[in-house]
C-alpha cells in the first residue's frame, strides 16, 4: 500500500507538467500565428480583390460599404465592429463614376455551403458577373459551378431575379439562366443565393447615381 | 524489447510495416484527400513534419512525462505541432489549405502517430526515434502518393495538374469521388498482398532449396 503511494507521482507534478507543457505550446503557437496570419490575411484580401474585379468587368478602385442601421456606409461609427457588419463593394471607373456593386453571399448548396460574389449594376439593373469563392461540390458534376465557362458566362448581363432554366429550353427571357444538365442543385442554389441577397439588400441599395 | 539496427528502424516504417499498406492505420487521410498528387503530398508533408516533431519531442522529454499522463501530454505535443502545420500550410500554399480542409487538424487523430510515440518513441533513444519517425512519416507519404497519382490519372487524366492522357481521355470521374478511395485502397492492398505472398514463397524455396514444394514449383 505505501508502496503504491510512493511509486505515484502526486496529483500536483501531474498537472504542474501538463500545465508547463500546455504553456510552452500556447507559446510557440502565438509565435507562429503571429508569422502566419499576416500572410493568411493578405492572400484572403487579394482574393476577394480578384473577384471583385472580375465580377465588376474590372474596376478602377473599389470601396467597402457597411450596412449600419438600414443604411450603407463607407466609414461606419467607430464603436461598431466592422466585422460583423453586412456589407457591398461599390466598383469606380478611373473617371470616379460608379459601374457597380459586388455583394456576397452563401447557401448550402449540394455538399456543403456555396459562397459566391455577384456584380450588380443599379444603374441597368443587370446582374454583370458570379464568380465561386467556396465551394465543395461534387468534383466533375457540381464543381461546374465554377469550372464551367459557358454557365459562367451566363451571368453576365441577366436582368434579376433570375429563373433557372434547362440547357437549351429557355424563351429567350432576360431573366433566364441555363442550368448545368447534372449540377441541378449546386446551379439552382448559386441562382438562389444571388436572388435571395439582391431581395434582402433591395430596399437599402444606393439608387442610380447616389453611390458615395 | 527487441534489439535492431539502426537502418532496420529506419525503413521498417517506409515498407516492412508501411502505416497505411500493411498496418492500414491513418486510411481515413488516405482516403478522404488522396485525390490529387498535390493534395496528397500535402498530406502526407504535414503528417511527416509533425510526426518527425513529436517522435522528438517525445523521445527527448520521455524521462519528464510522468506515466499516468503520457497519453495527454503525447495529443498535446502532436495538437501543438499539427496547428503549426495548419498555419503554415494556410500561409504558404492557401489553395492546397482549402481542399485539405478539416483532414489538417485531424491530423491530431491519426492512430499512426500516437501509435509512434506509445510503441517506440517514448522508449528509444532520440536518434532511433527520429530515424523510425522518418521511415513511417516517409511510407505514409509515399502511400498516399501512390494513392494520389492513381486517382488523379484516372479521375483528371492528369498529372500534378498537367495533361498526361490527352484531351481524348473522358476522366473516370467515380476515382476522384470517395469510392474512388477505396477502390483504389483496395486494389493497391490486393496487389501488395500478392507481392508479399510471392516473397514469401520465394523465400521458403531459398531456406530450403531441397524441399519437395519447392522442386514442385520450379519444374512447373
Amino acid at each position: 500500500m505505501t508502496e503504491q503511494h510512493v511509486a505515484n507521482p502526486p496529483a500536483v507534478r501531474l498537472l504542474g507538467t501538463l500545465t508547463l507543457a500546455g504553456a510552452f505550446a500556447g507559446l510557440l503557437l502565438v509565435l507562429v500565428n503571429g508569422w502566419a496570419e499576416p500572410r493568411i490575411m493578405a492572400h484572403r484580401a487579394e482574393v476577394l480583390r480578384e473577384a471583385i474585379h472580375e465580377v465588376l468587368g474590372g474596376p478602377d478602385r473599389y470601396e467597402t460599404l457597411f450596412l449600419v442601421d438600414g443604411r450603407f456606409m463607407a466609414d461606419p461609427p467607430a464603436e461598431r465592429d466592422t466585422l460583423r457588419l453586412d456589407r457591398i463593394y461599390a466598383g469606380y471607373d478611373a473617371s470616379g463614376r460608379p459601374i457597380g456593386l459586388a455583394i456576397s453571399g452563401g447557401e448550402p448548396g449540394f455538399q456543403d455551403v456555396i459562397r459566391l460574389l455577384f456584380g450588380f449594376d443599379p444603374t441597368t439593373g443587370r446582374i454583370t458577373g458570379m464568380k465561386v469563392l467556396e465551394s465543395k461540390e461534387t468534383p466533375g458534376l457540381g464543381d461546374k459551378i465554377e469550372k464551367d465557362s459557358i454557365f459562367v458566362a451566363e451571368f453576365s448581363g441577366p436582368v434579376p431575379p433570375l429563373k433557372g432554366v434547362k440547357s437549351g429550353s429557355g424563351s429567350g427571357d432576360e431573366s433566364e439562366v441555363d442550368m448545368i444538365t447534372g449540377a441541378t442543385i449546386s446551379s439552382r442554389t448559386v441562382i438562389a443565393i444571388i436572388n435571395h441577397r439582391l431581395e434582402e439588400l433591395q430596399p437599402y441599395l444606393p439608387v442610380a447615381g447616389d453611390v458615395p | 524489447m527487441r534489439a535492431t539496427t539502426p537502418t532496420y528502424d529506419l525503413t521498417r516504417g517506409f515498407w516492412r510495416e508501411n502505416p497505411v499498406l500493411v498496418q492500414l492505420l491513418g486510411l481515413c487521410p488516405a482516403l478522404a484527400v488522396t485525390n490529387t498528387v498535390a493534395n496528397s503530398l500535402a498530406m502526407g508533408l504535414a503528417t511527416f513534419f509533425v510526426l518527425v516533431g513529436s517522435s522528438l519531442l517525445v523521445s527527448t522529454l520521455k524521462n519528464l512525462i510522468p506515466h499516468e499522463v503520457r497519453i495527454s501530454a503525447y495529443i498535446l505535443i502532436i495538437a501543438t505541432f499539427v496547428t503549426v502545420a495548419d498555419l503554415v500550410l494556410a500561409a504558404v500554399v492557401p489553395d492546397i489549405h482549402k481542399a485539405l480542409g478539416a483532414f489538417i487538424a485531424l491530423i491530431v487523430v491519426n492512430c499512426m502517430i500516437l501509435g509512434r510515440q506509445e510503441a517506440f518513441a517514448s522508449k528509444r533513444p532520440v536518434g532511433r526515434a527520429l530515424l523510425d519517425a522518418i521511415g513511417t512519416g516517409a511510407g505514409f507519404t509515399v502511400a498516399l502518393l501512390m494513392m494520389g497519382g492513381i486517382r488523379e490519372i484516372l479521375g483528371y487524366g492528369t498529372f500534378l495538374g498537367r495533361p498526361l492522357l490527352g484531351a481524348s481521355y473522358e476522366p473516370w470521374i467515380v476515382m476522384i469521388l470517395p469510392p474512388g478511395g477505396f477502390f483504389t485502397l483496395g486494389f493497391i492492398l490486393l496487389g501488395f498482398g500478392w507481392w508479399e505472398s510471392r516473397r514469401q514463397q520465394r523465400s521458403v524455396v531459398r531456406d530450403w532449396p531441397h524441399g519437395v514444394g519447392s522442386t514442385t514449383r520450379r519444374t512447373a
